[in-house]
């Protein structure tokens, strides 16, 4: 459904048809129909919802390997992107605040990007239009939606948005991370740190962790007889192995982790009283992590092409909605198969994406899909471990072909320089998505 | 055995040893009779030379603005330079992350003041690395690369290497030499160098592929 008739049909996908063979058609066609707005602008138009790490890198490829063929807009509420990797390493007191910032003009000056700093509110996927907050809508004949996550209401009991200044989730980067990092800070001598862990599947599945390593060396500084308690609904979890050997390293006594086999998945938080309880004992807290359940951004939903559990499913090959052939979702908010949802992952994702729809739009060739995905995590000082994969699409999912992780035991240096290349990785991408 | 007193004097320094020691250059620096700027820029009269200062190298920003700022490679700067080059240099293109031991540092100086300087005792340059070094098939060089496949193909190196060839952490490989970036690609796709994240990437890619993105990023060393 929703494909459209006739001419507009003829966009779905990489069906063979060249743009000027579509053009010949609809000019010909175009007294029955409403021209398509490629015939009223004269370039293809994309519109890309998201500026992060899916959006922001799909828009700068589009618009830099279409060499201005393809008219690209950005909707991207906030004027600075907060990335949320390396936000851990900012609480851990690794990073500056503003070197996780990061601004969308070279975006606009160099490529020639539209960004409209609004939020899109809805997709009318027949007349093919996005509607923006402020008003106005954007007509598009490719739309690539990467809005990241949002969570799921009620996933934990007494905790919903109205509550994220007292009990931060920190799980979108920005001022929520800033708070959580001041919480931790005026936290009372041998006082405890409590997260509530996420169910899988959530963005970063080393993210808690790594989050928990950094809260450690904080305290372990300024407060080394504080604790800090994970209440989990998992029983594993992401580099486990090499987590908890740096716990136990660097931080031997301070960490309790409650699975739910200790009743991890049996929690309830009381932000008035700074409260906890997890299967019906209460502990008190005083600084309080929550991180619930996730979906895709709400604008998923709306364009209706999310399945019941929150995610809009695409197709591998091009990351296309399974739902709509003229919507591409990235990042956090696809349902693709076997990648984890990270920033390196949706910046993979969004390399296929911008090719698939430079050959829809205009002439250029399509290569076969390639993903790969490398998350680094900070365990200490000079502690670093990472996880990679490479991946391939095939007509049901994108399918890991391939991977290696960080070994527990590893020298000191090869720790280092694992550390040091993540701050490599760190400097390429940003540049990858906003130079 | 060559041994050598600088002036300074204070140390005796084996140039034997530092030969051998100069094997971990190799990979990126030639020296000698004939020596080319290959991934690193040829270090032929090194000495007394201004950093960042030969022609045809494309030097970090950061190099150049050292050599403008008054480095010169007098041996002690070199000494400094090679037991930690970000600590003299930061931002420096050279990945490499030090020869802690001041021996070490002596003998490789050494051997590289004989090898560098004009005169009888120069050798003629060794190549960078080789694909017999390897155990690969040199027909692997003779791989013409399509470019534009390698462009595509580069968007899974760019999230790690900053295509302005800048570097922190993970090496620059914008512009390298078609050959040195061949080697390097298919030593890692055998398992012959290692480092997990590359042995990754490099399995999966074919010879042609490999050949496609050391024809891309050569291409990509001539933009501005
Ligand atoms: C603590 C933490 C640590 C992490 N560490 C790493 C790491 O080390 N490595 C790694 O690879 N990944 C890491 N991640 C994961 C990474 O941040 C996400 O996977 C990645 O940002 C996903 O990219 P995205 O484009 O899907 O979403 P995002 O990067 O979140 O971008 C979504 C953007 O869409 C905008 N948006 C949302 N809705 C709308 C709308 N309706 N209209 C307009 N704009 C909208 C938002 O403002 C946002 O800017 C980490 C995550 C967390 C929380």
């Amino acid at each position: 459904m929703n494909q459209g008739e006739g001419v507009m049909s003829q966009w779905k996908g990489n069906n063979g048809l060249s743009r000027r063979q579509v053009l010949a058609t609809a000019v010909a066609a175009s007294t029955a129909l409403s021209a398509p707005a490629v015939l009223a602008q004269g370039r293809p138009r994309v519109v890309v919802v998201g500026g992060g790490a899916g959006g922001a890198t799909a828009a700068r490829y589009i618009a830099r390997d279409s060499r201005g063929a393809v008219d690209v807009t950005l909707v991207e509420p906030t004027r600075a992107y907060y990335s949320c990797f390396f936000s851990n390493l900012y609480i851990g007191g690794f990073r500056e605040y503003a070197s996780i910032g990061h601004s969308y003009g070279a975006l606009a000056a160099n490529h020639g990007i539209n960004v409209v700093h609004d939020w899109a509110v809805s997709v009318d996927r027949d007349k093919r239009t996005v509607g923006l907050a402020g008003g106005g809508s954007l007509s598009y004949d490719r739309l690539v939606l990467s809005p990241g996550i949002d969570f799921k209401e009620g996933s934990v009991a007494g905790w919903d948005l109205s509550q994220q200044n007292r009990m931060p989730h920190a799980y979108k980067a920005g001022s929520q991370t800033q708070l959580l990092k001041a919480q931790i800070e005026a936290m009372p001598e041998g006082g405890v740190y409590c997260m509530v862990a996420p169910p899988n599947p959530f963005r970063c599945p080393p993210g808690p962790y790594e989050r928990i390593s950094m809260v450690a060396h904080v305290l372990k500084q300024t407060n080394p007889t504080a604790k800090i308690l994970i209440v989990d609904p998992k029983p594993k979890f992401s580099k486990q192995g090499l987590f908890e050997e740096g716990w136990q390293r660097h931080y031997a006594g301070m960490i309790e982790r409650i699975g739910p086999d200790f009743g991890g998945d049996k929690v309830e938080v009381r932000p008035a009283s700074m409260e906890v309880v997890i299967d019906g004992e209460v502990n008190k807290v005083d600084a309080c992590n929550v991180i619930p359940a996730q979906q895709a951004g709400r604008i998923a939903a709306l364009a209706g092409i999310t399945n019941d559990a929150g995610w809009a499913p695409v197709v591998a090959h091009t990351m296309q909605s399974r739902a709509d052939g003229n919507i591409h979702v990235l990042g956090d908010a696809s349902q693709q198969g076997d990648m984890p949802k990270s920033g390196f992952s949706a910046n993979s994702q969004a390399k296929v994406c911008a090719m698939a729809v430079r050959g829809a739009l205009t002439d250029s060739k399509v290569y076969p899909a390639r993903f790969s995905n490398t998350c680094w995590s900070l365990i200490a000082t000079d502690d670093g471990v990472k996880v990679g994969a490479s991946y391939e699409a095939t007509d049901e999912k994108i399918a890991k072909t391939d991977g290696f992780i960080s070994q527990t035991g590893e020298s000191a240096e090869v720790r280092k320089a694992t550390y040091e290349e993540s701050l490599g990785w760190y400097s390429a991408i940003s540049d990858d998505m906003f130079s | 055995m060559l041994a050598l007193v600088p002036a300074g004097g204070a140390w005796s320094a084996d140039a034997e040893r530092g030969k051998a020691l100069y094997a971990q250059c190799k990979r990126c620096h030639q020296v000698g009779d004939g020596a080319a700027h290959r991934i690193g820029p040829h270090l032929n009269d090194v000495f007394g030379r201004a950093a960042g200062s030969l022609e045809g190298f494309r030097y970090s920003p950061a190099m150049k603005a050292a050599g403008a700022g008054g480095l010169v490679w007098t041996a002690a700067a070199l000494d400094g330079f090679l037991s930690e080059p970000r600590a003299l240099v930061p931002r420096s293109r050279m990945s490499y992350a030090g020869m802690k031991e001041a021996t070490d540092r002596a003998d490789l100086l050494a051997w590289l003041r004989l090898s560098s300087g004009g005169g009888p005792d120069r050798p003629a340059a060794e190549p960078t690395a080789t694909p017999e070094e390897y155990g690969l098939d040199p027909q692997l060089l003779t791989i013409t690369g399509d470019p534009d496949y390698g462009a595509y193909l580069a968007g899974e190196c760019t999230t790690c290497h900053r295509p302005d060839g800048g570097e922190e952490g993970i090496p620059a490989i914008t512009g390298w030499p078609h050959d040195d970036f061949v080697i390097a690609l298919q030593a890692y796709k055998r398992g012959k160098r290692v480092h997990p994240a590359m042995q990754l990437v490099a399995r999966r890619l074919s010879d042609e592929e490999i050949a496609a993105l050391a024809a891309h990023f050569r291409r990509a060393g001539d933009e501005p």
